[in-house]
């Protein structure tokens, strides 16, 4: 009778703990697949891109990093990603100096100032923007923003002009420039920079909230001592996912600009191109030298996310003593 | 619904009463499908449907509102067949044609000769040839106040898109229209930003009439200086309508339904010809045929001095196997090129903007269609 109990409960842990030790071998196996398998896929788009570059390397007349024709299809085969570089790490940028602060902004908005009833429908609001398909972004640029580009163009022309870069070299012509092209990007990574900061700026500690008004912070001193300091990697990385859109984004691009082969700092005038803007446009016409050319440029691009995102882990781990989340 | 009532006077006086009737009225989202029969029946007299099948092609986007248009006229007479065209561009057609996963290729060229050779290997006892099937003109679209009926020439049409002319009062345009009150502003000259058949055919026709004015090669690639650029045909059309000053190329029936004002050529003839179908058709009928066989790719003559003869044309092909089609889709394809080349089909897609064979040409392509094995 005495050492019945045990053994049945013993029986049961002995249970227990095998199937929890099923499903624990099941479940470390199923992450450790997805990770393999993610690791695969990367390698696998890797390698089929580095394949397909050098088939087209050997059939270019030109520098593949200098020349700013792309003509890979031509008797005499010339192309470069030389303003396809340029086109979009500059559309980007733009994109992120006018979106991450606008995105902060709305995110303490939404998690320090609004009143809980208007914040909920407000963060759900930031938050469907990100649901419309990029062509529709692409036809309201093309379509609407463009004509309507057209006084600011000119009033950043007149004020700003000696900026060289803010400077208009082409009268009359619609502003279907990177500038536009940039402002289209930033209205697109919106969102995800939004919600990403607003997560993390909730998680901000409440007691270090209290304890700087305590001290007799205003609310916005406040925010700037103990809400943004704890925010900044989560900032940071929100930026680098909301970049990666900017770097990638296609269709909105292509239906916005007016891509051409030159390089030209002038940002508000039409020209330029980005990688995924070139790809979407030539790909469908292109004959076998250009589909492999086009994939040596898609596979730049890849190389330059990867960078991207490289540099946003290393400023976050630099951080992470300030960050206050260990 | 005015284009689709033309379309019908037009084919009820060439007597395909029965079929474009029906076409029409699918068309218009009729009710034609609750009595299969009245629509079905005297369509098949103009479609003979052959064994039903399931058809694929892919390529030239240029052509596929005019495979749309068939595919739709076919799919209500033959029961059980189904035509999917997948408009990825020609290059992408003649890939996948090449790789034997679609029965035809539409493209806006003729085969290279390396696309031949590897086209045999899927054709395996003949070869991959070349039936102009679609025809169209290039409108040279423009926007200019108080400019109507505005003339250009081949110098200088290169000129405005090459940036070596810049003003809309140039001389060089003012020459071409001494009456026409042309302002002092600068063109705004818009080309296709993607590669595309349409800025080829442009650029062909540039190299043989510009006297040198047009420096580069003819290519599916944009190679001018200067100029904005936009995607497609809706593209550049969207721009014209809503820059002032602008000018560009498109389709026809880009210039119809956005309807903006076509220049009139000035070719050598005793007058300018103005952008019609019936015009660009002259120029078809005066076509050689460059291919061998049953090929039959087209040289056109860009350079014409015929009069009323339009000779900025564009013609695309269904890429096909002379012999070796593969048998299950066979009946199918011959079937469906059969209606696409007859009257019905070809003035079906005239009411598009495309402009209709004329009768010498569609006749060799008939023959061809019926030669295929």
């Amino acid at each position: 009778m005495t050492s019945s109990p045990p053994v049945a409960s013993g029986g049961r842990a002995r249970r227990g703990r095998s199937d929890s030790r099923r499903g624990d071998s099941i479940f470390f196996n199923l992450s450790r697949g997805s990770g393999v398998l993610l690791l695969v896929i990367m390698a696998a788009i890797a390698g089929f891109l580095t394949y397909r570059s050098f088939l087209s390397f050997g059939h270019n007349e030109g520098n593949f990093f200098t020349t700013f024709e792309w003509l890979p299809d031509a008797p005499v085969p010339t192309f470069g990603i030389a303003v396809l570089v340029f086109g979009t790490i500059a559309s980007s940028i733009i994109a992120m100096v006018i979106a991450v602060p606008v995105a902060v902004g709305v995110a303490l908005f939404i998690s320090h100032y609004a009143p809980r009833r208007i914040a909920q429908p407000f963060a759900y609001l930031v938050d469907l923007l990100a649901a419309v398909p990029s062509i529709v972004y692409g036809l309201w640029g093309a379509l609407f923003l463009v004509p309507h580009m057209s006084g600011l163009t000119s009033w950043m022309d007149e004020y700003l002009g000696w900026t060289y870069i803010f400077d208009s070299t082409k009268t009359g012509a619609a502003p279907r420039s990177l500038f536009t092209v940039g402002i289209v990007l930033a209205i697109m990574i919106l969102p995800i920079i939004t919600a990403v900061s607003r997560e993390v700026f909730k998680q901000a500690p409440r007691m270090h909230e209290e304890a700087a008004l305590a001290l007799g912070a205003t609310r916005w001193e406040m925010i700037r001592t103990a809400v943004l300091p704890f925010g900044r990697p989560g900032v940071i990385s929100a930026s680098m996912l909301g970049l990666g859109r900017a770097l990638g984004e296609t269709i909105a691009v292509a239906t916005v600009l007016s891509s051409s082969p030159v390089l030209s700092l002038h940002l508000m005038d039409p020209g330029g191109g980005t990688f995924a803007q070139n790809i979407a446009l030539r790909f469908g016409e292109a004959g076998e030298n250009g589909r492999n050319a086009l994939m040596a440029s898609g596979l730049v691009l890849f190389v330059i996310t990867l960078l991207v995102n490289g540099a946003a882990r290393m400023i976050i781990a630099r951080r992470k003593e300030y960050s206050g989340a260990n | 619904m005015k284009l689709q009532r033309n379309g019908r006077s037009k084919a009820l006086a060439i007597g395909a009463m029965a079929l474009v009737g029906s076409l029409s009225l699918a068309a218009c989202g009729s009710d034609d499908n609750a009595d299969p029969k009245a629509s079905g029946a005297p369509s098949a007299a103009a479609i003979a449907c052959g064994k039903a099948g399931q058809l694929l092609g892919a390529g030239s986007t240029a052509q596929g509102n005019a495979i749309d248009t068939w595919k739709v006229a076919f799919g209500n007479a033959c029961a059980g067949s189904t035509i999917t065209y997948s408009g990825g561009g020609s290059g992408a057609g003649v890939q996948q044609f090449n790789q034997g996963k679609v029965a035809f290729a539409g493209s806006d060229s003729a085969l290279k000769e390396a696309d031949v050779t590897a086209s045999k290997e899927i054709c395996k006892t003949g070869q991959g040839i070349n039936l102009p099937l679609v025809a169209g003109l290039i409108s040279v679209i423009y926007n200019v106040d108080g400019v109507d009926n505005l003339v250009l020439d081949g110098p200088a049409i290169a000129g405005i898109f090459d940036s070596k002319i810049v003003k809309w009062n140039d001389p060089a345009i003012a020459k071409l229209n001494p009456t026409a009150k042309l302002p002092d502003a600068e063109i705004q000259a818009v080309h296709r930003s993607d590669d595309s058949g349409t800025t080829e055919n442009l650029t062909k026709y540039l190299e043989k009439t510009s006297g040198g004015a047009w420096p580069y090669k003819a290519s599916k690639t944009w190679a001018g200086k200067g100029g904005q650029s936009a995607a497609q045909s809706a593209g550049v059309s969207a721009q014209v309508k809503q820059v002032p000053n602008s000018i560009s190329y498109a389709e026809l029936s880009f210039a119809q339904t956005n309807n903006l004002k076509s220049a009139a050529i000035a070719t050598g003839a005793s007058k300018p010809v103005e952008a019609t179908a019936a015009n660009a058709a002259a120029t078809f009928a005066k076509a050689k045929i460059a291919g061998t066989g049953s090929d039959l790719a087209l040289t056109l003559d860009y350079a014409t001095k015929e009069e009323g003869s339009y000779p900025l044309v564009l013609v695309t092909y269904e890429i096909v196997c002379d012999k070796g089609n593969k048998a299950e889709t066979l009946d199918t394809l011959k079937s469906f090129l059969t209606y696409a080349v007859s009257d019905a089909g070809q003035q079906a897609i005239g009411t598009k903007g495309y402009v209709p064979l004329p009768k010498e040409l569609s006749e060799k392509v008939k023959t061809a269609v019926t030669a295929l094995a």
